[in-house]
């Protein structure tokens, strides 16, 4: 048994160093003076330096920022209405199968064929508008997509384990339908919405097929500046660029951490909600 | 006249209550139907049509596209393209298979700890699983550069030349696409390892079973649920991926990905593309009907 124990030890740490050691790695050349190759020559911090002065990353960061803010706004306000819709009415069983099984296309089929797809519909769209040419609108409108279909998942969720007897008590003493929405469904209900607001919101970060598939000319994001670059040559810049954007995930996952262990009281709810998805 | 009912304590007819359902989900739905299954039946119409001079769609359907995918052209026939759709699906396959025998160790090691330290082992493991597929696949470029110590020792013995990466290759990819996914499986497997009912385990080990026994009978059963979840959420898009082949494969390990990537790109042919990302959809969705009856079956 002890046998066993040692060996599990072994392989975990193993998996979690290779996990690791290519952004380790990384990190650590963003600080290496020497521009091309491998050899340590000192350190620096140029490259950072050097990013504020790249107007094509900063307008990259920008473009990254808005449409993952605007995204997550409009779907999470969608979603949580959607997954309220399905949850709180007596829908029949047929409807209640379709409209899940339209929640679940996105999780169920490769991003590239949504990707696929959105591009032929917007090809047609263009014909009517040229607001339909590729760009920041299309991105924003093929994130909004899938983000859709994850908050609802996740709000509704939420919805099924919440017993409804406040909501019938507060009926029999004549609360009216509205009031009983916002003070007590929505109230009940925010934990659920802010953890599908955050899925969305990084998914919406992490994406880079749909992005890549609307993208124009000057709605570049940072994935896929990143992209274009590794093709042409690995450089300490997109070394510093990249270790930013972990680092701001790091800091982004332990707090989102923190924030909820305090919020619940229950220090496993967050990673509860991301290991159901 | 409609039925009444008494919903959430209200007395309300069936019928004005679907109305007001109605409300909520009708943003919701009219914009997957727009943006969601309108494009998608799109696509399969697309499918059959045909290419214009620039690449885009020209309303004129025959199965020209999927003859083109099934190998038949001017010139003959060749396997090219059922090959890469082959490889897709073995690599997705070994991917996902790879993954799942790195969690389980990872999932019982993190399961094992104090609940304090398993907090700060599952924040490590979800730090990759939410770090940009792109940051972490050109990271992969570095650990791999011909001045690193692991293409050296390939060097060394002879399995590379003198001074040049580990990549492009089959074997990067591989590297690569297990960095990603392996969170995707170990995260849902933890959480049902850290349900296990261990009492079930120590009857086994009180009756004698043998160490696989024990595993296959005790262990993996009860944690059927998470893997489930794993290998789907692993499964799916390592078919369809595009970022870790183009980076780390180039044209030496090409997948259906890459293939769909380029008729919307560089080769602009919106309808063989079309029938391409058919092709995959049936490849995904008859794996995951094979799958679930496979599962049910057990």
């Amino acid at each position: 048994m002890r046998k066993i124990r040692s060996i599990i030890t072994f392989i975990s740490i193993s998996t979690i160093g290779f996990l690791y050691l290519p952004l380790a790695a990384m990190a650590f050349f963003s600080f290496n003076r020497s521009k091309y190759g491998f050899t340590w020559e000192g350190f620096t911090l140029n490259w950072y330096i050097k990013l504020f002065e790249n107007q094509a990353i900063i307008e990259a960061a920008l473009n990254t920022i808005v449409l993952a803010v605007v995204s997550t706004i409009i779907s999470t306000i969608i979603g949580s209405a959607l997954a309220i819709g399905m949850q709180k009415f007596p829908w029949s069983f047929k409807t209640e199968k379709s409209l899940n099984m339209m929640l679940y296309l996105p999780v169920a089929i490769p991003d590239i064929i949504l990707a696929a797809a959105i591009v032929i519909i917007f090809g047609i769209l263009r014909g009517v508008s040229s607001i339909f040419d590729p760009g920041l609108l299309n991105m924003i409108i093929g994130h909004i997509t899938f983000q859709i279909a994850f908050v609802a998942l996740v709000v509704k969720s939420r919805l099924a384990s919440l017993n409804s007897e406040i909501e019938e008590a507060a009926r029999d003493l004549f609360a009216s339908r509205f009031y009983i929405l916002r003070r007590i469904t929505l109230p009940l209900l925010t934990p659920g919405i802010a953890a599908g607001a955050m899925l969305a919101f990084t998914l919406s970060l992490d994406d880079f097929v749909i992005s890549f598939f609307m993208a124009g000319p000057k709605s570049t994001t940072l994935p896929i500046y990143i992209f274009g670059a590794a093709r042409r040559g690995i450089t300490p810049q997109i070394h510093a660029i990249s270790t930013i954007i972990l680092l701001i995930t790091v800091v982004s996952v332990i707090a989102a951490g923190r924030l909820t262990v305090k919020k619940n009281r229950k220090r496993w709810r967050i990673t509860k909600n991301f290991v159901h998805l | 006249m409609s039925k009444i009912i008494v919903w959430y304590g209200e007395i309300i007819s069936e019928k004005s209550l679907l109305k007001r359902g109605v409300a909520f989900i009708a943003p919701g739905i009219l914009w997957l139907m727009l943006f969601l299954i309108i494009p998608s039946v799109l696509l399969a119409i697309a499918s059959f049509a045909g290419r214009g001079e620039y690449g885009e769609l020209v309303w004129e359907f025959g199965f020209e596209n999927y003859k083109r995918l099934a190998g038949f052209s001017l010139f003959g026939w060749t396997g090219d393209y059922l090959i890469i759709l082959w490889r897709s699906l073995i690599t997705a396959f070994f991917i996902t298979l790879l993954s799942v025998i790195l969690s389980y160790p990872l999932a019982f090691f993190i399961a094992s700890r104090s609940p304090k330290k398993r907090y700060i082992w599952l924040t490590i493991l979800i730090i990759p699983f939410w770090t940009n597929m792109v940051i972490r696949t050109y990271a992969w470029f570095i650990i791999l550069a011909p001045d690193l110590p692991f293409a050296k020792l390939a060097a060394f013995l002879k399995l590379i030349p003198n001074g040049s990466p580990l990549y492009p290759g089959a074997f990067a990819v591989y590297l690569g696409m297990i960095s990603i996914f392996l969170p995707f499986v170990a995260l849902p497997l933890y959480s049902s390892v850290e349900k296990l009912n261990w009492e079930l385990v120590e009857a086994a080990r009180d009756l004698y079973a043998s160490k696989t026994r024990i595993f296959m009978q005790a262990i993996l059963p009860q944690t059927l649920p998470g893997l489930s979840i794993g290998i789907i959420l692993t499964f799916v898009p390592a078919i369809g991926t595009f970022v870790t082949p183009d980076m780390l494969g180039g044209a030496k390990y090409m997948l259906v990905g890459n293939l769909i990537a380029n008729q919307f790109g560089a080769s602009r042919d919106w309808a063989f593309g079309a029938a391409i990302s058919m092709g995959l959809s049936l490849l995904t969705l008859g794996s995951l009907y094979f799958y679930t009856v496979k599962a049910k079956k057990k």
